[in-house]
């Protein structure tokens, strides 16, 4: 049951063929086989889980009409603020913090039914593109769990890969939800910015984060972004405006006719070729079903990520500054406020973190602004202009998600850039605002490791990438007779 | 030795800069639903938002952006077609984020100005203070320090935080530098004070009660010499809660100032905090090691666009501007200018309005506030609006004394006990036994018991020497224990002798 | 498959895009400079980190440099990636947290409010 989709779980479950206590038992028990060795969880709450499991259970013996995805359990990313329930933020800065309120993303999957089995591991405070920068330790790629699971969402796609959950909540800066769902053979949608409300999800860089569903299938992510989507009018950033219609579009993946639009930019030199190879076969796949493919190419791309690495960690500078021991998190050090307040942020947050806050707080700094923060910005306005361009002559815009399969655990941590290349060909998309998509595109020759296709649509067009990932998703299952996880090892045998 | 103000302007000529801070009267905080209430329990009216709980996001009050155009509009200002929040960032425990949220180069109001009437030996003299920005912001927590002998921060051992003050919407009015007014500028930085309070509080957009830190005004002043363009350093006071303390604070820091360079030193530019008891500054933070407060376009909101219909809406609301509300009265009343200066100047124009409103006659009301109340209200160094007594007590006073049943002698007595807390005038003439006697026969009683203890001052009346009749006047007033209508008694004494 | 992991190599990527123009900044970011950077940020760094990010720093920073090749003048910035503005709520009173909800994370508390050290700096 626990290698099911969420969609064939919820249809057992309406035909009571078994029931959401069971279905959550089976997946804590799951957690428990495996997560030892994957350490996707930083928390796990049964007790909770199970709670909820027995009142939507309750809740459909009464007849109630339910969500469609009401009694299927889900894993969330520790940095969603869940009423009561520790909220880490891989950080030791939260260490042991219980927030006095839930994120609006947390009160929908609550609203739906949706069982929050616990809080998934993450690089800290989201920073990170291997989730090593967990102060909690790494998280496991089950494909290998000497690889990184890719980050910084890496628990939730870890554990969707490791069948600990059928869906997970994971939240995309500059790559997070897509690239470790591009290393885990999974798939993660990151949607239009201001798609998902970000009340109560601690924010990293705040015109770029935006929270979005993660499962093993194009249509479960589908239902579950219908879940969680939409106007909250707790956050001035959302969009007031119906959500796309992607259930729909998911169901109905066809390309005929579309105009697939290459990025030139994102690939060539640079690109693992086995990773190439798996986008060159899936674009020959989507032209057998009847897409054109067109070559655009977007030359601003190449200074998305320098564009990146300023806005982001001058807006964390700012996030961040309110972690200050005087309120909540942890307090260490003696003497004067200011005294504690330098001694816990030393303690309190790891290397990359300080990283970027040092780098961040020069770049907003009077006398460099312009230079920085101000010309990113403006490199922000050319991407956008280089979208459109490219949308005008196309449908939707693929590349491969991430330019290598899943490294070694410790290979990249000491070079940062090394590091920050992993998010070369998802961050062009944060900085415009517009929605993402990665599926599992196969498995590279050279170490059998799984690399992700990525979708690209306007603003406010999500469907258009469930068109396409349900189209593609389909077309490739028929090639491989299989779904891609079914290679993976099997976890907790001993 | 220490120089006098005279001293100061003869050699030098000031420039002021008033950052004023109001807080707006809105029922929630700028970004969140929480409460506004003064005084309410400690830590009762927060919330994730307002505490900048990680994940929190700030949505705008509409009310304050009305608030604040109205404010801008009322002020000649320009608003701005498109503006945005910014956030200013620095670390302090008070706020909760260690940001405000603000605006930084693109403000809501621009580019205005107030006029504002000062009293000088040449009579009345205006001058108009310009306005370079009217912004929105949010206030901080309040911190209380413990441990240390002053309940101020140097010195105390810990500190505690009540963050229902942090989120309330804040608006900061800047002017632009401020020159020519010489020897006024106290009066002028004074005037300007009270003239924005009066037209915010004529807008209802605040209770502009600066005892409770409603508004708020920063003085900046610096010195050049008579006759020069170069500016001064200038110095930045701040704990100025009153508009007595604008006038004193300005004038204070004028010497200070004068008094470093006549002896060849060199003006601090630094923050400095006025004292009530003195009168004078202290130095606070030096702010030449100012922070960088790295701006920034605030992300979590999106820009404020007021659209021309919205604009015109407020302005159609605005209510009379208080020059013209205050002309008005001074022809209703009859009243020359000097008093009405007078009034402003000891801050009892509404305090008078309020007790005409009542039915008091304008001259009597003035007079009660303007005198008794006015001098007993110096003596304690608080304004008279401070006083416990209010209009309706000055105003059944006044009733009293038209009806006869009070004299201006016995009034000042019942002004007496209504400060002192007795209660109202009706229970203070009731408890102290006042009552005006114009009982002729019990007047003539007194009358004649005077003119029997002094035969001789009553001889020189008769003999048409008529001022001799203040002895037996006084005679009688103390015989009837003050409760006799002196002007009665004069009329009975006089005729009695003949006199009248 | 162990192999030696070239991808992506940063030489090729910066060769490509040297090619669009050279970095006109250069910046180098002293020991001393990282520590008052850490004092803006209230971070009490070590000696080792100060140094260790001087180096770093100047290397990411001259990488992200480039961002002033393209950033010209009659490019406007974008704040936000979508086009919102006027977004107002309403002026109403709605729940607070209880004061034991706000107070539960603070690391001391007393008379209901938060607790902190001796505060040394003027309020602003």
């Amino acid at each position: 049951m626990i290698k099911n989709s969420a969609v064939e779980m919820a249809k057992a479950l309406n035909s009571k063929e078994i029931s959401s206590v069971e279905l959550t038992q089976a997946h804590l028990d799951q957690i428990s086989k495996v997560d030892t060795d994957v350490h996707a969880f930083l928390h796990v709450d049964s007790e909770g889980a199970l709670a909820q499991a027995r009142d939507v259970d309750a809740r459909r013996k009464a007849g109630e009409k339910l969500a469609p995805l009401a009694g299927v359990p889900l894993a969330l990313k520790d940095v969603l603020v869940q009423k009561g329930i520790p909220t880490t933020c891989g950080s030791k800065m939260l260490e042991g913090w219980r927030p006095p309120y839930d994120s609006t993303v947390v009160s929908r999957l609550k609203d739906n039914g949706i069982i929050i089995l616990g809080k998934t591991n993450m690089d800290e405070f989201a920073m990170g593109s291997s989730t090593e920068n967990s102060a909690y330790g790494p998280t496991h790629n089950p494909w290998d769990l000497t690889r990184i699971p890719g980050g910084s969402g890496g628990g939730s796609s870890a554990a969707l890969a490791a069948f600990e959950a059928p869906l997970a909540i994971g939240t995309d800066t500059g790559g997070s939800i897509r690239q470790p769902a591009a290393v885990t053979g999974t798939v993660g949608v990151k949607p239009t910015y201001g798609g998902v409300s970000r009340y109560g999800l601690v924010a990293f860089s705040s015109s770029l984060d935006q929270a979005g569903p993660c499962a093993r299938t194009v249509l479960d992510a589908a239902y579950l972004h219908e879940a969680i989507g939409g106007y909250d009018r707790m956050d001035s950033t959302s969009i007031n405006a119906p959500i796309p219609p992607v259930v729909e579009a998911a169901k109905n993946g066809n390309v005929k006719g579309m105009k697939i639009g290459v990025i030139k930019e994102l690939q060539g030199d640079g690109y693992q070729p086995g990773v190439l190879k798996l986008f060159n076969q899936s674009l020959d796949l989507l032209a057998s079903l009847g897409a054109e493919i067109v070559e655009v190419s977007c030359k601003y791309f190449d200074y998305a990520l320098a564009a990146y690495y300023l806005i982001a960690p001058s807006e964390c500078s700012s996030n961040l500054a309110r972690f200050d021991a005087m309120r909540y998190g942890i307090r260490v050090g003696e003497g004067s406020a200011e005294e504690v307040m330098n001694a816990t942020r030393q303690q309190g947050f790891g290397r990359e973190v300080k990283r970027r806050i040092i780098l961040g707080t020069y770049a907003l700094s009077s006398g460099y602004y312009d230079a920085y923060y101000g010309s990113a910005q403006k490199v922000r306005t050319l991407i956008s202009r280089d979208f459109e361009a490219a949308f005008s002559k196309a449908d939707v815009l693929v590349s491969p998600t991430a330019p290598t399969t899943a490294f070694k655990i410790g290979e990249k941590a000491n070079d940062p850039i090394a590091m920050y290349l992993n998010d070369i060909a998802t961050i062009p998309t944060n900085l415009a605002g517009i929605g993402g998509m990665s599926i599992p595109a196969g498995l590279a020759d050279e170490d059998g490791l799984p690399a992700g296709f990525q979708i690209m649509a306007p603003a406010m067009k999500d469907d258009r990438m469930y068109q396409v990932g349900s189209a593609l998703e389909a077309a490739l299952l028929s090639q491989w007779g299989k779904p891609i996880l079914d290679n993976a090892p099997s976890l907790g045998a001993r | 030795m220490a120089l006098t103000y005279d001293d100061v302007i003869a050699k030098y000529e000031p420039v002021l800069g008033l950052e004023v801070h109001v807080e707006l009267g809105t029922e929630s905080k700028m970004f969140c639903g929480c409460n506004t209430v003064f005084g309410a329990e400690p830590n009762t009216q927060t919330c994730p938002i307002c505490l900048g709980l990680p994940g929190s996001l700030p949505v705008v009050n509409a009310k304050a952006i009305e608030y604040t155009i109205a404010i801008g509009l009322a002020l000649n200002c320009s608003i701005a077609p498109y503006s945005r929040f910014a956030r200013k960032n620095y670390f302090y425990p008070d706020m909760p984020k260690n940001f405000q949220t603000s605006q930084y180069d693109e403000p809501i109001c621009t580019n205005g100005y107030l006029d504002v009437t000062v009293d000088t030996e040449e009579g009345p003299r205006e001058f108009r203070i310009e306005i370079e920005r009217v912004h929105m912001e949010e206030d901080t927590g309040k911190s209380l320090h413990m441990g240390g002998s002053t309940g101020r921060i140097h010195g105390a051992d810990y500190s505690l935080l009540d963050y229902n003050r942090a989120g309330i919407p804040l608006v900061e009015i800047v002017t632009k530098v401020v020159t020519g007014t010489g020897k006024y500028a106290p009066e002028v930085a004074r005037a300007y004070v009270s003239e924005l309070r009066d037209i915010l509080r004529g807008l209802g957009v605040s209770d502009v009660k600066m005892e409770q830190g409603s508004l708020r005004c920063d003085a900046n002043v610096s010195l050049r010499l008579i006759g020069g363009d170069k500016l001064g350093t200038r110095s930045e006071t701040k704990n100025v809660n009153s508009l007595r303390s604008v006038e004193r604070a300005v004038r204070g820091e004028m010497i200070r100032h004068a008094e470093l360079l006549n002896k060849g030193e060199r003006v601090i530019q630094e923050t400095r905090h006025f004292h009530e008891d003195t009168g004078l500054t202290t130095p606070g933070r030096s702010k030449e090691q100012a922070e960088d407060y790295r701006y920034f376009p605030e992300p979590d909101l999106v820009p404020v666009a007021p659209s021309s219909e919205m604009i015109e809406k407020i302005r159609a609301t605005l209510p009379e501007k208080p020059s013209v509300r205050r002309k008005k009265l001074q022809e209703a009343w009859q009243v020359p200018d000097k008093e009405m200066a007078a009034m402003i100047n000891a801050d009892v124009l509404d305090l008078v309005e309020a007790t005409v409103k009542l039915g008091a006659d304008p001259t009597r009301a003035r007079g009660w506030w303007l005198g008794e109340i006015a001098r007993i209200a110096n003596e304690r160094g608080i304004g008279a609006a401070e006083m416990p007594i209010t209009p309706a007590d000055v105003a059944e006073i006044v009733s009293l004394i038209t009806s006869g049943e009070l004299t201006d002698k016995l009034a000042r007595q019942v002004i007496e006990g209504v400060i002192n807390g007795e209660g109202r005038p009706a229970e203070i003439i009731e408890k102290r036994g006042i009552k005006v006697v114009s009982d002729d026969s019990a007047l003539m009683a007194a009358i004649e018991k005077a003119i029997a203890a002094q035969p001789d001052v009553a001889e020189k009346v008769r003999k048409g020497h008529v001022p001799a009749a203040g002895a037996l006047i006084g005679a009688v007033m103390k015989e009837t224990k003050g409760q006799a209508d002196a002007a009665k008694v004069r009329e009975l004494l006089l005729k009695h002798l003949g006199q009248a | 498959m162990d192999c030696e992991r070239r991808w992506p190599d940063p030489k090729v990527i910066r060769a490509r895009s040297e090619s669009l123009g050279k970095v006109t900044f250069m910046s180098n970011i002293s020991r001393d400079d990282v520590a008052n950077l850490a004092k803006l940020a209230r971070i009490d760094l070590s000696e080792e980190e100060l140094n260790h990010l001087s180096k770093e720093l100047s290397v990411i920073l001259d990488a992200v440099a480039r961002v002033q090749e393209v950033a010209s003048a009659d490019v406007p910035p974008t704040s936000h990636p979508l086009p919102l503005q006027n977004v107002f709520r309403v002026d109403e009173v709605r729940p607070s947290l209880t004061p034991n909800e706000a107070l539960s994370g603070a690391p001391a508390q007393e008379e209901q409010r938060f607790k902190v050290p001796q505060i040394l700096g003027e309020e602003q």
